[in-house]
């Protein structure tokens, strides 16, 4: 379908753009930076903080360049005189509403609004401080996500992320006018409304409005502290994100230096969730294999299928919250950082000789939801918290820029072993579509003693940021023990962001779905657009950064969990065999039903 | 089902489903409790598929759809320009000594609730007051503790 052209100027010089293009767009195209504030590429159009404003020729008012479409022979300017009082004005009042206590902002220096102010060198304030309360307004109820309304500007990118991309709307607009605020339903605290604590608010507020709870100061009160013992892991996706946050590439892969910095930091051992991602094929895997075999050859009516996978804390939250008749297709197995945990304090601190009471597990996460999850009390089947603390590849980097470690120029190092090693499969738990490629690549050749019918091993169907992907293979040749697996076509599907994954549910609930196997991660494009990853997020970012977690995989000799000789090793030594009765201990919970309202 | 949600389920047959059934819905509930209470909005998110926040942010949007219990009468006295020149605040006096409430609260029979509101639109005819829908225009305190008096009686 051809498209209509549209012809205008912006600053005296001619662009054609698409019939519907933003001025804010076309003057982009012209590298004309225009500020924004509640303009954000993965939302709607909302057009509220004004901050955009340009001046149209003809037009008797400022125009708000995000909300508005070009028209043929339109003449803008971005910076005439009067767009550069009315922007400082707006730019002012904002401030004459904010909170400005910078310095002591968790946001320091990752601040829209500080930014806007810093370009703009603002004298005295014109505008008289309209900040009430400002010490009253603090939630801090939720262990992974803290609110400070004294630092909102309303600029609803909370709002839209909660809705459009979540479908969760556990924030919302309340009142009206000068009383305007972001809250939940009756201002009830965050920990006690439907929140899955995905973060993805965080990721998406200019200001220091939405941020994480940080453990920044636990985490070091540990490492200086001599009777403990520190062990840290690091999440598949922080190692393809960290580096942006510590001036590196966006999609440049750090684990080595990150590795590196970690171990300089004072950690004693430097562990990767990785292994557990391997741990968690080999559970999951035989959980699917187990409920197939009841539902197929047992006949077993009350056999639960789709199985769901269960890594993402803030999709089981979700699901806690929003289809509690679904609860039991969720995978009995913990995610990935839980193993780890558990498995810590019990197998590894016998293994090196070290009292669990004095260990400390600490996580590096990409991840809000994950703080939460460490907390939960099924978490502590080690006898004590299986996980202390979880800080965001944001935190962390805070800490590498603290400690004094000039990242860019650290060697790379290796993890420490065991609990250290990985494989392809696990590194790819860090976006969409990655653990139901690993959960594949194992299964299909347990159930047929062959590689799954993928050039590379690489499964392209499950690949890609698809809101909802579809994938089926069948299953040929299959060896004695899985002879009733034999011509089935296995179902799979994927979704990405909780919006589609409630898209999903709702196939699920209707009972159309022939899905087997379903793959459900809260963020959109799984981990590496985590709540806890660095700010700023875009598709282009999320894209660059799921690229770099494939080449990982491919830039590894083991691709497949079951091949990874330290996993072997754990159940040689401890956990004898998947769904043993040592993994049942350890590696597996259950579910709670949560209240939507 | 307790009678609020029989109340909401019967809107929602009626205003449908939709997004856009939200507000008769509220106001259907408002008419009928004179507030959305906790249970109300819970109710109607449910029925309408919507989450908690956003009933609650629509309901906080509209002075008339209110979130505090309220008594059995609604009455609003306006408070803008015109009714304040005509004397509104002796007339809001009257009542707060009548009915011994503050404007805000309800008095500790239920039986009215006593309010300010914007403009209603009767500025040729101030000071005006509104008892629930009833617009009683022109009046003086006497006639404003008369009126509030008849509502009393066929109030029980």
């Amino acid at each position: 379908m051809s498209k209509y052209m549209v012809n205008l100027k912006i600053n005296n010089t001619a662009i054609q753009v698409e019939e519907g293009t933003s001025i804010l767009d076309a003057a982009k195209l012209l590298n004309f930076k225009i500020p924004t504030l509640c303009n954000h590429p993965d939302l709607s159009v909302a057009g509220n903080c004004r901050v955009c404003v340009v001046e149209v020729k003809g037009a008797r008012l400022l125009a708000a360049s995000c909300a508005t479409p070009v028209s043929e022979g339109m003449e803008v300017n971005t910076n005439s005189e009067k767009v550069r009082i009315a922007r400082k004005h707006i730019i002012e009042l904002l401030l004459s509403e904010h909170n400005v206590d910078c310095t002591k902002c968790f946001k320091n220096g990752h601040c829209e609004l500080q930014e806007l102010a810093s370009e703009y060198r603002f004298g005295d304030h014109i505008f008289i401080d309209l900040v009430k309360d400002r010490d009253k307004l603090r939630d801090i109820s939720s262990p992974s996500i803290s609110r400070d309304a004294s630092k909102c500007i309303r600029c609803q990118r909370c709002v839209r992320t909660c809705d459009e991309l979540q479908s969760v709307s556990a924030l919302a607009v309340i009142n009206k006018g000068d009383h305007q605020t972001i809250s939940t339903f009756l201002n009830k605290p965050l920990n006690d409304v439907v929140c899955t604590n995905c973060g993805q608010c965080i990721n998406r507020c200019p200001t220091g409005a939405l941020y994480e709870r940080n453990y920044m100061e636990e985490v070091w009160n540990a490492i200086y502290d001599p009777n403990k013992f520190v062990v840290v892991e690091t999440a598949p996706a922080t190692r393809v994100a960290l580096g942006e946050d510590l001036g590196i590439d966006t999609g440049k892969r750090v684990t080595g230096k990150m590795v590196s910095a970690l171990r300089k930091m004072g950690f004693n051992k430097v562990l990767d969730t990785d292994f557990t991602a391997d741990l968690t094929i080999m559970e999951e895997g035989t959980e699917l294999l187990t409920r197939l075999k009841r539902a197929i050859v047992d006949k077993d009516e009350t056999v639960k299928l789709p199985l769901m996978t269960s890594c993402s804390p803030g999709w089981v939250k979700f699901q806690e919250h929003m289809y509690p008749e679904l609860i039991d297709n969720l995978s009995s197995c913990k995610s990935p950082q839980q193993m780890f945990g558990a498995l810590a304090k019990t197998y590894y601190a016998d293994k090196i000789n070290i009292k669990a009471e004095n260990m400390v597990v600490v996580s590096i996460m990409p991840c809000t939801a994950k703080k939460f999850e460490c907390n939960r009390s099924e978490m502590r089947d080690s006898g004590f918290k299986d996980v202390d603390y979880v800080l965001t590849t944001r935190e962390l980097a805070m800490m590498i820029k603290q400690a004094g470690i000039e990242f860019d120029k650290l060697e790379d190092e290796s993890y420490d072993s065991i609990l250290g090693e990985s494989t392809g499969a696990a590194v790819i738990f860090g976006t969409t579509g990655g653990v139901m490629e690993a959960a594949l690549r194992t299964a299909y050749e347990i159930i047929t003693g062959h590689e799954v019918p993928f050039t590379n091993l690489n499964i392209q169907p499950v690949r890609g940021m698809e809101g909802v992907k579809e994938a089926s293979i069948k299953i040929k040749n299959t060896l004695p023990d899985w002879n009733f697996l034999e011509g089935v076509e296995l179902k799979v599907a994927v979704a990405h962001g909780l919006a589609n994954a409630k898209q999903l549910m709702e196939v699920v609930k209707s009972g159309k779905a022939t899905y087997h196997f379903i793959e459900v991660m809260g963020c959109p494009g799984g981990c590496i657009g985590g709540g806890g990853q660095p700010i700023p997020t875009s598709a282009e970012i999320r894209k660059r950064r799921a690229e770099a977690i494939y080449a990982e995989d491919m830039g590894k000799t083991i691709r497949k969990s079951h091949e990874n000789p330290e996993v072997v090793e754990v159940y040689k030594e401890y956990l004898t065999n998947p769904l043993g009765h040592k993994s049942h201990e350890l590696l597996h919970t259950h579910y709670k039903v949560r209240k939507r309202y | 089902m307790t009678n609020t949600e029989v109340l909401i389920h019967d809107l929602v047959e009626k205003h449908g489903k939709n997004r856009n059934a939200l507000m008769p819905v509220l106001q259907g509930v408002v008419a009928c409790e004179k507030f959305l209470s906790e249970e109300a909005m819970v109710a109607v998110a449910r029925e309408l598929d919507l989450s908690a926040a956003d009933v609650y942010g629509t309901a906080s949007f509209y002075t008339f759809l209110d979130t505090k219990p309220r008594g059995k009468n609604i009455i609003r006295v306006c408070k803008t320009i015109s009714c304040h020149m005509q004397g509104k605040e002796a007339i809001i006096k009257a009542i707060e000594s009548h009915l011994m409430v503050k404007t805000g609260e309800t008095s500790p029979d239920k039986k009215f609730t006593l309010l300010t509101a914007n403009c209603l639109g009767w500025c040729h005819k101030g000071p005006v007051m509104l008892i629930n829908d009833e617009v009683f225009p022109s009046i003086t305190s006497e006639k404003a503790i008369e009126i509030i008096e008849e509502f009393a009686k066929k109030t029980i």
